[in-house]
């Protein structure tokens, strides 16, 4: 797939790039490319948003493409529905996942059901960026995994990037994308680093990737958790447990061909993620992976998760957090035989 | 003031109530002089002792700001958004509030806790990270802090009309944020309270900026305070900086509301001088000039020079003062000192009022986590005293 871009957009020689600076990049560039493309929402104007992502963005385009919006989230969310059906791409921010939930209205019964109640006659292209999830110290409401809100809803598109380089590419084409897109920026992932040359194309945003090879486990990653999935396939080596990593980058679609052949291989799966157990994204796929696997499956698909309780503050959010530790001990209560 | 548009909006009340002034109503001016009747409002200064309580309490609650911001900034607190420069506002909700009231509070409002008798131990307990919300709310009839603009607003308005379905007096005060009136919740409560004619007191603190955002981004119209006209309740647009204008204002307001009169929405105009939480850079949006302009218009200094000129504060008084607040600056460093372990078990403990079986099995594998870790750092303290004991033996 080629993004729809009206000029292509030159190669850069190889920077140290943020994953902040990533993202920055991937919406700097769509907007060269393509003028529909707007940006608007929280402190994103002169600001450049309180994680930085859209610094510098005001200053090049002005105040007719980035602006900072009234203090609504409702409001921001629809008015970027009727931007996006009269010509327009707009890229808003949600300033943090707990804050995206006054949209939630205009999300479930617009964002999401337009092209359907229209019989495809009206289309929205825009692009819902919410920082999300814990790991930075946050106080409440800062570290919210809201993920399975969006994924439960039909017509979304659910996208979660763990690296710099998917970051601007999936950004990139989620802006590209005809229909609307949640993309879901991991905060303890913010300033990760990586060494591009962009305009970077990875795979297509709406397919998993195996990030590590293994033989005996598919652990199951996205966001926040893969680095944790990673650490924790390197520490198996020493108990002599060899853990394949997907990172499943898309919530929605979910890649069963990429997930289920790796099952199908280890016979073995657990889902990783912060958001608590119960109802939780989890359980869409150990649900969809045994229905479609049960014959190939050594033992149960296990859920890492959260625990079933609100977000913890800063000082307790270790305990809640799934850690490598938790993840092995986990995997040894299947049977290995 | 940045949202005065050239705009003139002609708006027919339907209230008994003064369209918001376009200048600010106020009883102490920016020199620290008793202002024009004109621009009182119809407002008498409180009288000397009420001022002099006001003022212990600005330099009690500065000191607790400041103390806490350089706490923050040594990294022992995960945030602290600072309400300097906004003391007055915050001071004289207060204080316009009786033992039964009830004060809904924002992330900002740390300083009314502190005024309204929270300790400084249970006000930071949030602050650095201990729980959500570190106090006694029923003691002390403060909800938690709200981080989710606005929606605090509409809980306000929620629990004063029960206490006049239940016949009683209690009023609710709210703090709300120039930005915060920009979300929907603002506006349904503002609504609700004015049909319900819920006994609430709507207090704005009008700091010119949301984080970045500064107030024209947010609205066209003159003042926050005339929204109330369009709500059908009285609107007072208050120089923020002018406790005793502030006071007499919400104290009426809360009064008022209390006399069955309904709510009433207050607009305190004022600054916010420090960053909006620590890790807010304001050189990215705000001219460094405005902070020299609204610290000649500082709330303390102005009433600590009316205070003077009157002969109602003396330099032992001032000391007096200062000394309490330096005693409770020492109380707050010294709170931080004590460790205040949280149990993790505990954070199963509060979800549901009946336990669920889930949870107990959560918080039994958390338990077994934790003894293990305790094992293994037992075992690791065990080996390097061995090696320790060993080495002395080399040594000795
Ligand atoms: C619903 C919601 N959206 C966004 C935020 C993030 N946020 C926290 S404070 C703030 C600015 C609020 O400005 P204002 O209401 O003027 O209050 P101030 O901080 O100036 O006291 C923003 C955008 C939030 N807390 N809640
Ligand atoms: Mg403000």
């Amino acid at each position: 797939m080629t993004l729809p871009d009206t000029a292509p957009t030159p190669l850069r020689a190889p920077v140290t790039l943020t994953m902040a600076a990533a993202l920055n990049a991937a919406i700097q560039d769509a907007m060269r490319n393509d003028p529909t493309v707007v940006l608007f929402g929280e402190d994103v104007g002169p600001l450049g948003g309180v994680f930085r992502v859209t610094d510098g963005l005001y200053a090049e385009f002005g105040e007719s493409r980035v602006s900072d919006s009234p203090l609504a989230e409702s409001g921001i969310v629809g008015t970027a529905i009727g931007m996006a059906m009269y010509g327009l791409r707009p890229v808003v921010e949600m300033q943090f996942d707990a804050f995206s939930y006054p949209a939630f209205e205009q999300i479930v019964s617009h964002v999401a059901k337009m092209r359907n109640r229209t019989r495809g006659r009206i289309q929205l292209p825009l692009v819902i960026r919410i920082p999300y999830a814990g790991d930075i110290g946050g106080v409440e409401h800062h570290s919210d995994s809201s993920e399975a809100y969006w994924t439960a809803t039909p017509g979304l598109t659910v996208v979660s990037p763990s690296n710099p380089a998917d970051a601007y590419s999936m950004l990139r084409e989620a802006i590209a994308c005809d229909d609307p897109v949640i993309f879901l920026e991991p905060k303890s992932r913010y300033w990760a680093k990586a060494e591009l040359s962009l305009p970077v194309r990875t795979a297509p945003m709406t397919t998993a990737v195996v990030l590590r090879e293994g033989t005996d486990v598919t652990l199951i990653a996205y966001g926040p958790t893969v680095k944790t999935a990673l650490a924790t396939a390197e520490l198996a080596v020493a108990e002599g447990l060899s853990i394949e990593v997907i990172d499943l980058r898309s919530l929605s679609p979910f890649d069963d061909e990429t997930v289920g052949a790796s099952l199908r291989k280890t016979s073995r799966a657990a889902v990783l993620h912060e958001a608590a157990q119960f109802g939780g994204y989890g359980a869409e796929v150990a649900a969809r992976l045994t229905e479609r696997n049960f014959y190939h499956l050594a033992a149960p698909i296990l859920r890492i998760t959260g625990f079933d309780i609100p977000y913890p503050s800063p000082k307790l959010e270790q305990y809640f957090l799934p850690t490598p530790d938790r993840i092995l001990t986990a995997l040894g209560t299947w049977e290995w035989n | 003031m940045p949202h005065h548009c050239d705009m003139s909006l002609n708006v027919e009340s339907l209230v008994e109530s003064p369209l918001a002034a376009p200048r600010p109503l106020r009883l102490i001016d920016d020199t620290g002089r008793a202002a024009p009747l004109d621009e009182a409002g119809g407002f008498a200064l409180p009288d000397p002792a009420t001022l002099l309580n006001l003022y212990r309490r600005m330099v009690v609650a500065r000191r607790f700001d400041v103390q806490v911001t350089a706490l923050t900034r040594q990294g022992r607190l995960a945030t602290y958004p600072s309400a300097l420069g906004q003391e007055a506002c915050e001071i004289a909700a207060v204080a316009a509030l009786g033992a039964e009231d009830w004060l809904f509070p924002t992330y900002r409002d740390s300083i009314a806790l502190l005024t309204r008798g929270v300790p400084p131990e249970h006000i930071l307990a949030s602050f650095r990270g201990d729980w959500h919300s570190g106090y006694d709310q029923n003691a002390h009839r403060i909800a938690p802090q709200a981080t989710p603009l606005a929606t605090q607003a509409l809980h306000a308005v929620g629990l004063a009309t029960a206490s006049k379905l239940k016949r009683e007096r209690t009023v609710a005060l709210t703090l709300l944020g120039d930005g915060a009136t920009s979300e929907g919740d603002a506006h349904e409560a503002f609504n609700f309270a004015a049909v319900w004619q819920a006994p609430v007191v709507f207090v704005v603190q009008n700091n010119q900026y949301a984080i970045s955002v500064p107030l024209d981004k947010q609205m066209r119209c003159r003042t926050i305070a005339d929204k109330a006209i369009g709500y059908g309740m009285p609107g007072y647009f208050v120089d923020g900086n002018d406790v005793a204008a502030m006071y007499a204002v919400t104290s009426s307001a809360v009064e008022n509301a209390r006399a069955g009169h309904g709510p009433t929405l207050i607009e305190g105009l004022t600054y916010r001088m420090e960053a909006h939480t620590n890790s807010d850079d304001p050189s990215r949006y705000r001219d460094p000039g405005d902070l020299e302009i609204w610290r000649r218009r500082d709330p303390i200094t102005r009433l600590d020079t009316y205070l003077c000129e009157i002969g109602a504060l003396s330099d032992a008084e001032r000391a007096d003062i200062r000394a309490e607040a330096e005693d409770l600056a020492a109380d707050t460093r010294e709170c931080m000192t004590r460790s205040a372990p949280v149990d993790p078990l505990e954070l199963f403990d509060h979800v549901y009022s009946t336990p669920r079986a889930a949870l107990a099995e959560q918080r039994a594998f958390l338990a077994a986590e934790l003894d293990e870790h305790a094992e293994h750092a037992e075992h690791a303290e065990h080996a390097v005293a061995a090696s320790v004991a060993a080495h002395s033996g080399v040594n000795s």
